[in-house]
């Protein structure tokens, strides 16, 4: 594989146009250019060093160190889920919920992929995991956020009908089943338009990436279409996941809702 | 306070308690009517919510005699009836909210009684009023054959006619099926016409009197 090397001229010349746009936004009080730049560089800062830990990481091929690497990054993005509910859970729950949800969708995913379709030796091979790992985490957290988002949305939102149902002898799994319809689908709607989109209006980074490093196109989607199966299945499981649990945590044992398990809205 | 019938009570609640009111003890015997009132806040909704098992309280509470812990919470909610001052439509069509193994003939009976032509039963919900959506709940309570309704302030936004014709309803289901109904309400003429006996709700305990005990002013 031959990738042209960038050299930091190269790379400076991109971030001149960032610096173009800041000085556009200050002349026109558009009052982007701070954030601008202070998000330019953030983003430098944060793939160079993910670039040297990957470097390390690739170079030791020590399993515990991949262990390690990929709790941080399942803790991280479970946190994340979490941090996106506008009316969030009280407690240890809304970690639980997230981290849960992001193991189900992602990790166990990524395990069955690097076992059973990848087959490299060692089968953790960090070239492999890591970056499916990442791929897998940061492609369903979305959905997952969006579908807890609008359940405890929902939940806050129609208490009364949830109430209006139970009183009328519904059970719980009845009194909630549109809500739950609706979260499944606010968090799977955007992955099932990019299937449909893909290849056609956008070209997936990761495919663009492999090509731009010498692979060939059609070895370069067959990955693709890999990670876009593994990415929906992983993000319907963790939805599921992540819908039956906050589901069944806001109700008691006698299926009476119990909404002070959520925090007042942010 | 508890009063003793001779069939033995259908619905008995011993020291019922909720955050910090109660204890109540309250029975209702086949066929009785209690109304229900008492200050704003001092919780009627709350004790109906509690008999309803939709608030956890403590205490024990029997439906003809048996615990409410050995009823599934579907089970004992349909029993034990609570229509709400403000009722809830989440379908598109009145219909859709009543029991999934209703008689067509009997909805339709139940909705002309309350004043209505029929073919309300495939109205869409958006067109309904305040009122109608109050006559509708009890309709859609009714079909599911409750043995307790409890009625919070349902019919105090009715005109005169259309309150009287829910009352008649009340009135036929409870000889009927030997139901009992405890009807929350601010309106002392409603609950004279309606109620057997009288109960006023206090802080720490409920004030019962029966038809015969009242003082007229």
């Amino acid at each position: 594989m031959n990738v042209a090397a960038l050299s930091p001229l190269d790379l400076s010349i991109a971030a001149s146009l960032i610096l173009l746009l800041a000085g556009l936004s200050f002349n026109l009080k558009l009052g982007l250019e701070s954030q601008l730049i202070i998000a330019s560089v953030r983003m430098v800062v944060q793939l160079l060093l993910i670039g040297l830990v990957l470097q390390f990481l690739f170079s030791t091929s020590s399993v515990w160190l991949i262990i390690l690497v990929s709790q941080v990054m399942l803790l991280a993005a479970g946190r994340e889920v979490r941090a996106r509910l506008k009316r969030k859970l009280r407690g240890f729950f809304g970690y639980h919920v997230g981290i849960t949800s992001m193991f189900v969708s992602s990790f166990s995913v990524a395990l069955l992929a690097l076992l059973v379709i990848l087959r490299q030796d060692p089968w953790y091979e960090p070239r492999y995991s890591i970056p499916f790992l990442g791929m897998l985490l940061g492609n369903t957290m979305t959905g997952v956020a969006l579908a807890s988002d609008r359940l405890t949305s929902l939940f806050y939102e129609q208490k009364e009908v949830i109430e209006q149902r139970l009183m009328l002898g519904e059970s719980r799994s009845e009194a909630v089943s549109d809500i739950r319809r609706d979260c499944m689908r606010t968090g799977m709607i955007p992955l099932v338009n990019s299937m449909a989109a893909t290849g056609l209006v956008s070209l997936p980074g990761m495919m663009t990436g492999q090509i731009l490093g010498g692979t060939p196109p059609i070895e370069a989607v067959k990955y693709q279409i890999l990670i876009m199966f593994l990415i929906g299945a992983g993000s319907g499981f963790g939805v599921i996941c992540a819908i039956v649990m906050i589901e069944k945590h806001l109700f008691d044992d006698r299926q009476r809702l119990v909404l002070d398990k959520l925090l007042p809205e942010e | 306070m508890s009063l003793s019938y001779p069939d033995g009570p259908l619905l008995q609640a011993e020291s019922l308690g909720f955050s910090s009111s109660g204890p109540y003890s309250l029975s209702l015997a086949p066929r009785c009517c209690a109304g229900l009132d008492g200050t704003s806040g001092v919780g009627k909704t709350r004790l109906l919510r509690a008999l309803a098992d939709i608030d956890p309280s403590k205490g024990r509470v029997t439906l003809n005699g048996r615990e409410r812990e050995q009823y599934t919470p579907p089970q004992w909610r349909r029993l034990v009836a609570m229509i709400p001052a403000e009722s809830r439509w989440w379908h598109p069509f009145v219909s859709d909210h009543l029991a999934p193994d209703y008689k067509r003939e009997r909805a339709e009976d139940l909705v002309r009684a309350c004043g209505f032509e029929s073919d309300i039963l495939g109205w869409d919900v958006t067109r309904l009023s305040t009122g109608e959506k109050q006559r509708l709940s009890l309709v859609r309570a009714l079909l599911r054959d409750p043995q307790v309704l409890l009625l919070d302030e349902v019919g105090s936004g009715l005109d005169q006619d259309n309150a009287l014709l829910l009352e008649t309803v009340v009135r036929k289901y409870l000889d009927d099926s030997g139901g009992a109904a405890l009807w929350v309400s601010h309106n002392p003429e409603h609950l004279e016409r309606v109620a057997t006996i009288f109960i006023t709700m206090h802080q720490d305990r409920l004030q019962i009197r029966k038809e015969n005990d009242l003082i007229s002013p």
